[in-house]
Formats: C-alpha cells, structure tokens, sequence
C-alpha cells in the first residue's frame, strides 16, 4: 500500500476527548484498545474455552474410573492399561509407527532434495514444476485417497504379503502427501543460506558431494528435522487418505480408532487418543521449536 | 541472487530432482488419471469395468438425488463458513490488539487443536453433544437445580418446567455437523485474517474514529474492506475442505446428514460404483482447483495476499 505513509502523517495519532463510545466512556482505554475491553476478553475467554473444552474433557477422562465417561468417579490408569493389552489397538499403534517412520524417512530424503532442486536450480518450466510439487497439498483429501484406493487395486499389490511389506501401499501414500510438505519447510530453511559459502568451497577444491557433505547438509539439517516431524506428524495423523488405502490386515491407529468411535465412545478410546495428542503436539512443538530461526540451532 | 542453470550441471540436477518427480507422477498423478479414466467407464459386473469414455456418470450426478446431496453439501460448507467468519474475525481483530507479549501465545492456542488428529477432535465433540454428553448433561444440571428451587418456593408440584428433563438432540443432524466444521476448521479462517488485520496500518483507524464514526462504522466501511483479501483466503480456505469432508458427516451427521464426500466413500466401498464415484471425485477436484484459482485471481487484482 503506497497511499500508507502519507496518511499516516496526515491524520493525527490518537483520539481527542469527546469521542469516546458509551462503553469505553468510564475507562481509560485508548480507543483501540480492542483487547482490553472487557467484553472482548470475555468473547476471547469463550471462544478458546470451546476450542478446547472437548479435547481436555477427553483427556481428562481417560483416567476417570467410570465406564460412563459422563461423571468423575476418581482417578485411574486401567484404561491405559486396558488400550496398552488390547491386541488389535496395540497392532494398529505399531503399524502405524512403523509407517510413520519409514514414511518420514522417505519424504525426508525426497523432500530435501526437491527442495535443494527448486533452491539451486533454474530450468525451462519452473513455476509448472512448482505448482506440481504443490499439487498434493491442494486436492482434496477424499479424491486422493480414492485414487490410492483404486491405484493399489488396479496393480494387485502389496495386499497379502507379510507383515512390514503389507504396510508399503500406505506407507507409499503417506510419502507422496508429506514430501512436498518436507520441501516447502526445507526450502524455506535454504533461502537464508549464502551462496557464495558453496562457491567458496567449490573455488577452493571441494567437489560436489563435498560441498553437499560439508557445507550445504549442515545448513540444511534445523530444516530437515523441522519437515521430519513434520512428515511423522501428518503420517501418524492421517485418517482419510489411510482409510481408502488400508486393507483388513493393514488397520492403523486412526482408522481403528475410527471403527471404536463409530461402536461406541469409551475411556479406552480416550486413552489411545491422549497418548496419539501427546506424541504428535510433542513432535510438532519440536519441529516449530526448531524451525524458528531466532530459537533453533542455527548454524 | 542468481541461480544455477540445470544445463551446467545436469547430472546433479538430474538425480536430485528425478526421486520426487518420480514418485509423484508414478504414485500421485498416476492413481489420479486412472480415477479420471474411471469416471468415463461403466460398471458391467460386481469387478468388471468397461471404459467407454461415456459421459453417463457425470450426468447421473446432476440427477435430483445427487443435485440435492450437492446442494445439501454447498449450503452446510457455506453455512459453516459464515460461521467461521463471524466468530474468526473478533477473535483475529483481538489477537492484532492485544499486546505484543500475548500475540504469540494467543495465535498458538489458535494452531494448536491443529495439531491433534482430525478424528479425535470429531471424537472429543461425539462426547460433548451427545445425549449423554457434556451439554445435555450440564443443562440436567441446570433442569435439576431450577427444579429443587421451584420445591423449595412452593412451585415443584406443578411441574412447570415439564414432567422430566428433555436431553436436546444435539448429534447426529445438521447442526452437529455444521458445529462439527466450524470447530475443525476454525484455525484456516482464523490465520489469514489475523495476518491480514495485523498488516492493516492502525492509524486508518485512529482516523475514522476521529472524524466521527463510530466503531461499527469504522469497522463496517475501514476495517472490512482493507482486510477484504484475508476474508476471501480465509472464505476459501475453509469452504474448500469443508465441501470434501467425509469424517465430520460421517460421525457427526445423522442418515440424512449425508455431504458429497460421503456419498464418494459409499461408491468406493459400500455401494462398489467405482465410475461414478470417480465422476464425483473429479467434480468435486474441479470446484476445489476453480476455487484456488478463484483465490489466485483476487490477489492478484487485491495486489498481494500472503496467506
């Protein structure tokens, strides 16, 4: 806005008496003082209060000792216990962790380096390239994992095989909507690195894996791990796109939550939940943690 | 800052860019283009599929039945935007004035519920709603005591507030899951809103107010028209995965509470009608991308919108 600082000038900076509004007319607030009128506060104390009032009764209750999930009856870790032994919960926790952290390193490996591409390259068709990359961050969930569902049919694979390599569909899935998350982080974390540093190395002898080795992947790493957990979170936490692409013997722990939920609401739900919100807030709070430049390892 | 041309080094900028593009056409773009085959095919067996690159799926979908479901689909999602944005502004407009030390905290207690697994706040909200849930339970309480006050002045016998305590439908119709949208996708309205509110240069304000308007007015003809491109990214931002959801109608939404997205789960799963199922998918991939590049063209007419 160009028009900005001529206005600026032009209008004088605060308000005279006399204009006050009926309800800010006994305090002294400033006139935009929004924040701190007491009605604003309230709205902002409501609003967060709704925000997170079901996701701490759920926690909350998953150490109520009470079937019933309505009441406080005391406090209790059976439920936990209760989640930790059921067999189908358990599998569906290791399957989904299993596919979480081949899936993190996998989108971690091609994320980085779509990102150094983008960062260091100029080539014919760039901006299409771009948007490309973008695409599985736009199209709508639903639509992606129908076409998973419809692609792993269609080449009859990796249904039947044992154990880990039966997890490969989702797990092949799951890179392909967290990688281009893993280099829009990267990439970011690269636009702060001096390119005369790579050259300096280059004039002085280094070849170009080491350059990489030493120069680049040192700089690259506060943005490598930020997308990781990143890519770990959103694998851990995918439900639609898992739903159309797992099979009966390939359940992870959202859709098996999700099967719970649909027969009924019970603490054990609530206590697998509370265990999934610690470990993916945790892992999210790390990567932003991080990723923000004036905290995180920065060089 | 200059980059590197891909032809002085082609080797490098062929095996760094080969992996992802690779992956992406062969398990994103692929599975896409067969889905969108699909949806020109015709179901001739329970597993048989014949492409004969008809358009009957496209047209069976503005059939009443599908045209109603749209429809039902289009006015919930607009609903619950206009929700979103009702409630996301004055909490935008608050985080912009608050001080500076609580803008972070503020905006981080708005991202965090982002964070937690879309399924579990559905869950979280089953809970709430339900007859046995929080609400009904506390507007019990709420029955209960006006109950033991109304005995206690001398009024309990003549029931006036109704023989027993009527627990309110709550779940499993269109409110829950209007309810259950706006309290997903709260943050999407919230984020670009505030970025915008925070840029708008204050003194605009200072000056409205000083010549005379009153606060609404400031805000109806000075704070709603600058922030305009953050309304419309947010509008967006929200509409568009609200229209293609699947969980919250699922869970949330009683047998009639059905969006598009559950109609596509259905053909994929229960009802086994892959063609048109695709032909769903596709038309709803077409509103999301007309949507976007809705978005791309009013920023680029607003001259910059960031979020």
């Amino acid at each position: 806005m160009p028009a900005d600082t001529s206005i600026q000038n032009a209008a004088p900076v605060g308000v005279g008496p006399g204009k006050r509004s009926w309800w800010s007319a006994k305090s002294e607030l400033g006139p935009l003082d929004y924040a701190r009128r007491w009605w604003m506060k309230l709205f902002l104390g409501v609003m967060f209060a709704m925000l997170y009032a079901p996701i701490f009764t759920l926690m909350m209750f998953s150490f109520n000792d009470s079937k019933r999930n309505v009441v406080w009856k005391g406090f209790t870790f059976k439920y936990y216990i209760k989640a930790w032994n059921n067999d189908s919960l358990f599998l569906a926790f290791t399957n989904s962790l299993t596919i979480a952290v081949l899936s993190t390193i996998l989108s971690t490996i091609i994320g980085g380096m779509v990102a150094l591409t983008l960062w260091r390259f100029r080539f014919p068709g760039k901006p299409a390239y771009e948007g490309f990359m973008a695409l599985p961050i736009v199209v709508p969930e639903i639509c992606m994992g129908v076409a998973m569902l419809v692609f792993f049919a269609r080449i009859g694979w990796p249904a039947g095989m044992p154990w880990p390599l039966n997890l490969s569909a989702i797990t092949i899935a799951h890179v392909a909507f967290s990688f281009p998350f893993v280099a829009v982080v990267v990439r970011a974390r690269m636009s702060g690195f001096n390119r005369e540093l790579e050259e300096a190395a280059k004039d002085l002898g280094a070849s170009e894996w080491q350059t990489f080795r030493d120069v680049i992947l040192p700089f690259m790493k506060p943005g490598l791990i930020a997308g990781a957990l990143l890519a770990f979170t959103l694998s851990l936490d995918d439900f639609v796109i898992t739903f159309f692409t797992s099979g009966p013997d390939t359940v992870t722990f959202p859709v098996k939550v999700y099967s719970m939920v649909r027969f009924s609401v019970t603490p054990e739900v609530n206590a697998a939940s509370t265990l999934l919100i610690v470990i993916t807030v945790i892992a999210t709070a790390l990567a932003m943690k991080i990723q923000s430049p004036d905290k995180g390892p920065a060089h | 800052m200059v980059l590197e041309n891909w032809k002085t080094n082609r080797f490098v900028f062929w095996v760094m860019s080969l992996p992802g593009t690779f992956w992406l056409v062969v398990f994103f773009l692929a599975p896409l283009s067969l889905v969108w085959i699909l949806s020109f095919g015709e179901k001739t067996g329970i597993l048989t599929i014949d492409i004969t690159w008809t358009f009957d799926n496209y047209i069976r979908s503005f059939e009443a039945v599908y045209l109603k479901v749209i429809w039902k689909s289009i006015w919930i999602s607009f609903l619950a935007t206009v929700l979103c944005l009702i409630i996301a502004y004055p909490i935008s407009i608050a985080i912009s004035f608050a001080p500076n030390k609580w803008k972070p905290i503020l905006l981080l207690a708005v991202i965090l519920p982002f964070w937690i697994n879309l399924l579990i706040r559905t869950y979280a909200l089953i809970a709430v709603l339900r007859t046995r849930g929080y609400v009904n339970f506390t507007l019990e309480w709420f029955w209960d005591s006006a109950n033991a006050i109304l005995a206690f002045i001398g009024l309990g016998s003549f029931q006036l507030l109704g023989a027993e305590f009527d627990a309110l439908p709550l779940l499993y119709n269109d409110f829950a899951v209007i309810a259950g949208l706006v309290y997903v996708f709260m943050p999407f309205m919230v984020l670009p809103l505030y970025a915008n509110v925070e840029k708008l240069d204050k003194s605009y304000l200072e000056a409205s107010l000083d010549l005379g308007a009153g606060h609404w007015r400031t805000l109806r003809s000075v704070v709603i028209p600058l922030t305009m491109p953050g309304i419309i990214s947010g509008v967006i931002l929200v509409f568009i995965p609200a229209l293609g959801t699947f969980l919250i109608p699922d869970l949330l939404g009683g047998t009639n509470a059905q969006m598009i997205g559950n109609v596509i789960e259905r053909q994929f799963k229960a009802a086994n009608d892959w063609p048109f199922g695709s032909a769903l998918s596709f038309l709803l991939m077409y509103v999301t991308f007309g949507a976007l590049a809705l978005r791309a063209l009013l920023s680029r007419e607003g001259g910059g919108m960031d979020v």
